[in-house]
């Protein structure tokens, strides 16, 4: 019983933490009281559902429990009488502490996660303060797990946040998703968010990042949430789409050693069929909606990477296009140098080198350009010329699975 | 809610403009002015002379000292600024976007703090 109330509590944790601390927050304009009171709730759930049983609909229940803590709390406070009343205003009081069924139906709690990722990630908070925030109030991690996660102290992560916080109070960043003329924008700074916490847990490659790890799961949990409030967002469904594809490689992506293992050599029968089924099924929903942008390109790629039987038999030729597609709307070296692998597979390493030669400038402290110079010149017989670049490539690695990949390439 | 902008740009680039360029610029300003005030978020603004015609005033030991010059030296200089009353700060930033010093400048948003 008790695991299996646990369980129940865990669950909800991950699936009404946000929407909890989102309604507290339209509620009592206090962020610090929203979360106080969530994580009350929480801990009353804990308390209560092994003898009253899990209840029907557990977002609704753990919405009133808080809500009820954000009244006590404030009348208790003796302060902003007015917050009280507006509290009292929008919710039919049900009794302290003993919130029933009926209270809520799912339809009279409106779901203001969006709003929340909107503020989250408004443009004048800093980009680290947007990604700790959303983990915080919408992902519902600790302020200890995201300072590991992002590996600064635990005293910087908390300040980060009450500096964010008080801007928001401070400066007057609304709870609110933008009117349509700043909706592309600023959905681009969200879709920008969840894909920086995808690829911070994605670079993370050994079980002793397991927390690092965990910023995928949330990214990916995230990106579901905001494609079902912005179930007309192209980019947003291209984003969940991409992360899926990659996502499905990670069992392959890291060998028993805790290597990395690059794609040409990732066993493809430990890809997640389940997560590229979804993917493709978010991509042709994202393309359905007939407005094209990167992630949707990006996605787009990685199908094909994850659909390919082997990496010869890649369709190389479609992923060159991509990429030129890729460049025309979102123009980078890095896109560039992408195209180049593929081109290494359709015209030959010679083309492939031509189209990286002039990037040497802008990509000269960026690893991969020199190992795909290494891998090109390699090809083309050059080896002295192949070495330096590999030796170039293996002083910029990051982390020391991506060295004793590369020093492996280098004894070959 | 009430929130400064402030308004920086080039000094140098505008000392040297014609006299075309600055009445256009006036007239800009004047029709920013027209509009905002009309909208109701203008509750006050100006334009300050140059910052060769600012003195910075600080008091030592009981003693006053007056120096020549802006509070630094900058790249951008505080050209003028606006008082406005907004619902919150994404109107803050809609409004801001419209002063025509944005265009070659840059416009800092400050919460006024309101005692």
């Amino acid at each position: 019983m008790t695991a299996e109330v646990e369980a129940a509590v865990a669950d909800a944790f991950h699936a009404e933490w946000g929407r909890v601390v989102a309604t507290l927050v339209r509620l009592t304009g206090d962020w610090d009281l929203a979360e106080e009171c969530a994580q009350d709730a929480f801990a009353t759930a804990l308390e209560r559902w092994p003898g009253d049983g899990i209840p029907r609909r557990p977002g609704a229940w753990l919405t009133t429990v808080a809500r009820n803590r954000a009244v006590d709390r404030v009348r208790r406070a003796r302060v902003g009488a007015s917050k009280e009343q507006a509290i009292a205003t929008v919710a039919p009081q049900p009794e302290p502490g003993e919130p029933g069924e009926s209270d809520l139906g799912e339809d009279e709690v409106p779901d203001d996660r969006l709003r929340l990722m909107f503020t989250c990630c408004h443009p004048a908070l800093s980009f680290e303060a947007q990604v700790a925030l959303t983990l915080r109030t919408l992902a519902g991690m600790t302020t200890t797990e995201i300072a590991r996660a992002f590996l600064v102290p635990e005293a910087t992560m908390a300040q980060r946040l009450v500096r964010a916080k008080r801007k928001i109070r401070h400066a007057g960043i609304p709870f609110a998703v933008p009117p349509a003329h700043q909706l592309v924008e600023r959905t681009a700074a969200v879709l920008a968010v969840l894909y920086l916490l995808f690829n911070e847990g994605y670079s993370a490659s050994s079980g002793a990042d397991l927390v690092r790890r965990g910023l995928t799961t949330e990214a990916i949990r995230l990106g579901r949430i905001l494609c079902t409030l912005m179930p007309d967002e192209p980019e947003a469904l291209g984003l969940l789409a991409l992360m899926l594809f990659h996502d499905a490689r990670s069992a392959a992506r890291v060998d028993s050693a805790g290597d990395i293992v690059v794609l040409s050599e990732q066993d493809r029968s430990l890809f997640d069929g389940a997560a590229i089924a979804e993917g493709h099924e978010r991509l042709a929903g994202a393309l359905r909606l007939g407005h094209p942008g990167p992630f949707q390109v990006q996605a787009a790629i990685a199908a094909l990477h994850a659909q390919a039987p082997d990496y010869e038999r890649t369709d190389w030729a479609q992923i060159r296009l991509l990429y030129d597609r890729l460049q025309a709307l979102a123009p980078s070296p890095v896109v560039r140098l992408n195209r180049a692998v593929a081109t290494r597979y359709v015209l030959g390493p010679e083309a492939a080198l031509a189209e990286i030669t002039p990037l040497a400038d802008e990509l000269d402290s960026y690893r991969l350009f020199h190992a795909l110079r290494a891998g090109l010149l390699t090809g083309l017989g050059r080896e002295e010329e192949a070495r330096a670049a590999r030796e170039r490539a293996l002083a910029l690695a990051a982390n020391p699975a991506e060295r004793e990949l590369l020093t492996r390439r280098l004894s070959l | 809610m009430r929130y400064l902008l402030l308004i920086a740009g080039n000094e140098s680039q505008m000392q040297s403009a014609t006299a075309e360029q600055g009445e256009a610029m006036t007239n800009e300003y004047a029709e920013f002015g027209k509009t905002m005030a009309e909208r109701g978020v203008l509750q006050g603004g100006e334009r300050l002379r140059f910052t060769s015609d600012a003195t910075t005033v600080r008091v030592r030991n009981g003693e006053v000292l007056a120096t020549d010059g802006p509070f630094a030296e900058t790249k951008e200089q505080l050209g003028g600024y606006y008082v406005v009353e907004c619902k919150d700060l994404d109107e803050a930033i809609e409004v801001a976007s419209k002063i025509p010093g944005a265009r070659t400048g840059s416009i800092e948003v400050r919460p006024i703090w309101e005692m």
